[in-house]
């Protein structure tokens, strides 16, 4: 079933313009479950209350502030509030590029396939061909329901990916941080534990993983709607601990014997 | 980031969590296990707003019955799945935590790909992970191992009630984990229902190449524009904080776990460094 866009812009590059569809890239699969009143087995509500008081608040009364010292709140109006939204555009201007796997995973957050808005748009797969002959990828800048977003442009399987980045007060970078203490391995150390993740070595085969506990989740939550929930034995931990290059060793060990058995 | 509903779990929570670590668990490979604390690698937004009262008490948010209208503390409200309209399954603390698969308790790195092989979709948050005490030695030796092999891991493991697929990197003798969204949860073009492939007429890809290559850098330089909104909200409340009737004093809340925590220096510490 073809998803239904969520948004409509144009990509600008110098002075080409290219209509563009956005399409979520992903779907959360999350297992979502409702509050429920446990007494009347129904939906609960939430409402604001004056925790004082225990009063319920109601909407038309609310105020929003910005705390600037404890128990300090400056106001902001509504009014206030639209001011600061930036002005409405459909551009989504690509303001430079760099190499691809130049850009951190820790900058990605939302992705979004951008489909060209009418059909047979050639442009838009110029654009795909050459980003992918320049191994390149694109920075957008753009403004979407009232937000400013930068964000990737990248090719994946002859169409764009826009993956939105976070903002930059957001990320810490591993640049801002101190190298962990503690003394440093040996030679001989990092040159098993080298020949430890050669041996678990191979591609990203995402296919490879499932999400197990979803799975039994709702298993469980089938069963249980039946009325014969299966009984839950709790769960147990494990640790163990031994010289490191004794455990390096064991390892190694392990798995050429796994190897051979295969 | 547990975004499966817990019972009774005002926003304000999530968001001041970071003193302490966001989990803790084992990191593994092969037989190795290296204990490690786990901080998220972003920092919340900084301009989020209270809800206040018309006197400006700031409020709560509370769960209440629809019938009676009445309160509901959080050892009045359960958990329920809807499997039909307004049918519910209730399930408890105790059951999500059984089911955990016991396999995924640790991380565990099966695998190792090369640290750019992952498509940028799949990634959805990070987190530092910082050696607990008497790990030093095994966490530097994952690190430095990684690193020199342009690697990064791959595992499952359950954390606050969610399966997540990590990809682990090593970056200036940090590690770091990144959660994945799983496969079923990407769409593929066809799903989305792009349009199929045209061909491109060459002069306008040769156009478009020159185009890339004039405007391209060879460093990703962060943008700053996500952060304008942001800038320019604190802007206007410096500003209204000197006007008159713009600011409400009320007494400042007790629960110190609404202070704001400075996640660079607890990660700081968290690495053992000097101070």
């Amino acid at each position: 079933m073809a998803a239904r866009a969520i948004w409509k812009g144009q990509l600008k590059l110098g002075t080409t313009k290219i209509p563009v569809k956005l399409y979520s890239a992903v779907q959360d699969k999350t297992v979502r479950f409702h509050i429920l009143d446990e007494k009347a087995k129904a939906r609960v509500k939430q409402h604001m209350i004056n925790p004082d008081s225990g009063e319920e608040v109601p909407s038309e009364e609310i105020q929003k502030g910005y705390e600037v010292e404890p128990g300090k709140f400056v106001i902001l109006t509504e009014e206030d509030l639209e001011k600061l939204a930036p002005p409405p555009s459909r551009d989504i201007e690509i303001v430079e590029f760099v190499p691809q796997d130049e850009i951190s995973q820790q900058w990605y957050d939302r992705p979004y396939y951008l489909g060209p808005d009418n059909d047979g748009n050639k442009e838009y797969f110029a654009l795909v061909e050459a980003l992918n002959k320049q191994e390149s990828e694109g920075i957008a800048h753009w403004v979407m329901r009232g937000k400013y977003y930068a964000g990737g442009l990248r090719p994946v399987d002859d169409y764009l990916l826009l993956a939105t980045f976070r903002d930059a007060n957001e990320v810490i970078l591993a640049d801002q941080l101190p190298k962990p203490a503690g003394a440093a391995p040996t030679q001989k150390e990092l040159a098993m534990a080298t020949q430890l993740v050669e041996m678990l070595k191979g591609e990203f085969n995402p296919k490879d993983y499932k999400d197990e506990y979803r799975q039994r989740v709702m298993e469980f939550i089938e069963k249980k709607a039946k009325g014969h929930a299966p009984r839950l034995k709790p769960v147990k931990t494990k640790r163990q601990s031994a010289a490191l290059d004794n455990v390096l060793a064991k390892s190694i060990a392990a798995l050429k014997k796994e190897k051979r058995a295969a | 980031m547990a975004r499966t509903a817990r019972k009774q779990q005002p926003a304000a929570e999530e968001e001041t969590a970071g003193a302490r670590p966001f989990w803790s668990g084992t990191l593994t490979f092969g037989l190795v296990s290296v204990p490690v604390s786990l901080f998220p690698a972003a920092r919340g937004g900084r301009a989020s707003l209270r809800m206040l009262g018309p006197d400006g008490q700031p409020l709560a948010r509370r769960y209440y019955a629809e019938k009676t209208g009445k309160d509901l503390d959080a050892d009045e409200v359960v958990r329920g799945y809807e499997v039909d309209k307004n049918k519910f399954v209730v399930i408890t603390d105790e059951e999500l935590e059984r089911l955990e698969p016991e396999k995924t308790r640790d991380i565990n790195l099966t695998q190792f790909v090369p640290a750019d092989s992952i498509p940028p979709l799949y990634f959805e948050r990070g987190y530092f992970l910082t050696p607990a005490s008497g790990s030093q030695k095994a966490y530097k030796l994952l690190a430095e191992t990684m690193d020199k092999n342009d690697l990064a891991g791959i595992a499952t493991f359950v954390m606050r009630g969610k399966e997540y697929l990590v990809a682990i990197f090593s970056e200036k003798g940090i590690l770091r984990a990144e959660t994945m969204r799983f496969p079923d949860e990407i769409r593929s073009p066809d799903d989305v229902g792009l349009p199929e492939k045209k061909s491109a007429p060459a002069a306008t890809v040769k156009k478009f190449e020159k185009l890339i290559k004039s405007k391209s850098k060879k460093q990703f330089s962060p943008s700053k524009l996500g952060d304008k909104q942001t800038d320019d909200l604190l802007k206007l409340v410096k500003r209204k904080e000197k006007q008159r009737g713009n600011v409400v004093r009320v007494e400042p809340e007790a629960d110190t776990d609404n202070k704001v925590i400075d996640l660079v220096q607890v990660l700081k510490k968290s690495l053992g460094a000097k101070k």
